[in-house]
C-alpha cells in the first residue's frame, strides 16, 4: 500500500485496444470501473479534469473481478471506450497486483503523483457524487497545487464508492 | 404495508437510503416499520432476487423493477435519478411515488 510522500508504484497495463501504457509523471490514477454507481456519477467529472490538465497523464484502471462482475470484462470496457468520448486510456488490471500495490480500496479512489514520481493526494474527486457544481475540486485542488509547487492543501480523503472487487 | 431494505455491506449507500426512505414514510404520515435484509453471498443474493445495493420492497414489489435479464448478485445498484443522473440512490420521488401507490 501507497501512503502520501510514496514513491508511486510503476506499471504498465493494456488499454482496451491491447496498448501498453507505463506510469508517466506528473499523474492521476484512477481506480475505476463500469458497474459501480459512484464510479459512474463521477466519471465526467475526473474526464474534464483530464481535459483541464493536459500537462498531467491521466490513467483509469479496472482492477474488478471480471469473472463475477461481468460487466467489468475487457470487453465491457472496450464497448464503453468506443461508444463515449474518454481523454485518458481506460487499462486493464487483470492480476489486480497494481491496484493491490497502490492500496485502492473503493471505485474510485484516485492517486495523484508529481512529477518526480511521489504520491501528493490520494481520495475522492470532490465531497459529493451527486452534486456537479463541485467539479472534482479535491483533484483541482491537488494539481493545482503541484502546479504552484506548493503542498497539497488536503492531501488525503477518504475515498468513497463500490469497494474493489477481489478475485476469491 | 411491508417496508424492506435489502442491502450488502461492500456498497456504502445503504445508510443514505435508509435515511431517505425513513424520511419519505414519515412525510407520507405511513407508519411502518422498515425490515432491513442484510444480504451477505452470492447464493443469498439469488435467492432473494437482489439486484444490488440498495434495493428498497414495498409490498414485495421494487420501487423501481429491475430490468429484463438484470443479474442478482453482490454489487451496488445503478438508479437513474429523474433528471437524468446517475446515482447509487432511487430517485426520492420515485420512491414517495411507490409509497403512495402502496398507501
Amino acid at each position: 500500500m501507497t501512503a502520501i510522500g510514496d514513491t508511486a508504484p510503476p506499471f504498465t497495463l493494456p488499454d482496451t485496444a491491447g496498448e501498453e501504457h507505463s506510469l508517466e509523471t506528473p499523474a492521476v490514477v484512477v481506480f475505476t470501473c463500469n458497474h459501480c454507481p459512484y464510479a459512474l456519477a463521477w466519471h465526467d467529472r475526473i474526464a474534464a479534469a483530464a481535459r483541464d490538465y493536459p500537462d498531467v497523464r491521466f490513467y483509469a484502471i479496472n482492477p474488478n473481478d471480471a469473472e463475477r462482475y461481468p460487466g467489468d470484462s475487457l470487453e465491457a470496457m472496450r464497448e464503453r471506450v468506443e461508444g463515449e468520448d474518454w481523454p485518458m486510456p481506460y487499462l486493464r488490471d487483470e492480476s489486480q497486483d497494481v491496484a493491490r500495490a497502490y492500496g485502492a480500496k473503493t471505485t474510485p479512489d484516485l492517486f495523484v503523483v508529481d512529477a518526480d514520481g511521489v504520491l501528493r493526494y490520494r481520495g475522492a474527486p470532490d465531497a459529493d457524487y451527486s452534486d456537479e457544481s463541485r467539479d472534482a475540486e479535491w483533484l483541482r485542488d491537488a494539481l493545482n497545487c503541484l502546479r504552484a509547487n506548493e503542498d497539497v492543501t488536503r492531501p488525503e480523503t477518504e475515498p468513497v464508492g463500490c469497494s474493489v472487487k477481489w478475485k476469491q | 404495508m411491508t417496508v424492506e431494505l435489502l442491502w450488502w455491506d461492500g456498497c456504502p449507500s445503504h445508510p443514505e437510503a435508509l435515511d431517505e426512505l425513513r424520511r419519505v414514510l414519515r412525510e407520507e404520515g405511513v407508519e411502518a416499520e422498515v425490515s432491513r435484509v442484510q444480504i451477505e453471498d452470492d447464493e443469498q443474493a439469488s435467492r432473494e432476487r437482489f439486484p444490488g445495493s440498495p434495493t428498497i420492497r414495498i409490498d414485495g414489489e421494487d420501487i423501481v423493477p429491475p430490468g429484463e435479464g438484470e443479474p442478482f448478485s453482490l454489487t451496488c445498484r445503478v438508479y437513474r435519478t429523474r433528471d437524468g443522473r446517475i446515482s447509487p440512490l432511487p430517485d426520492p420521488e420515485d420512491l414517495r411515488a411507490a409509497v403512495r401507490r402502496a398507501a
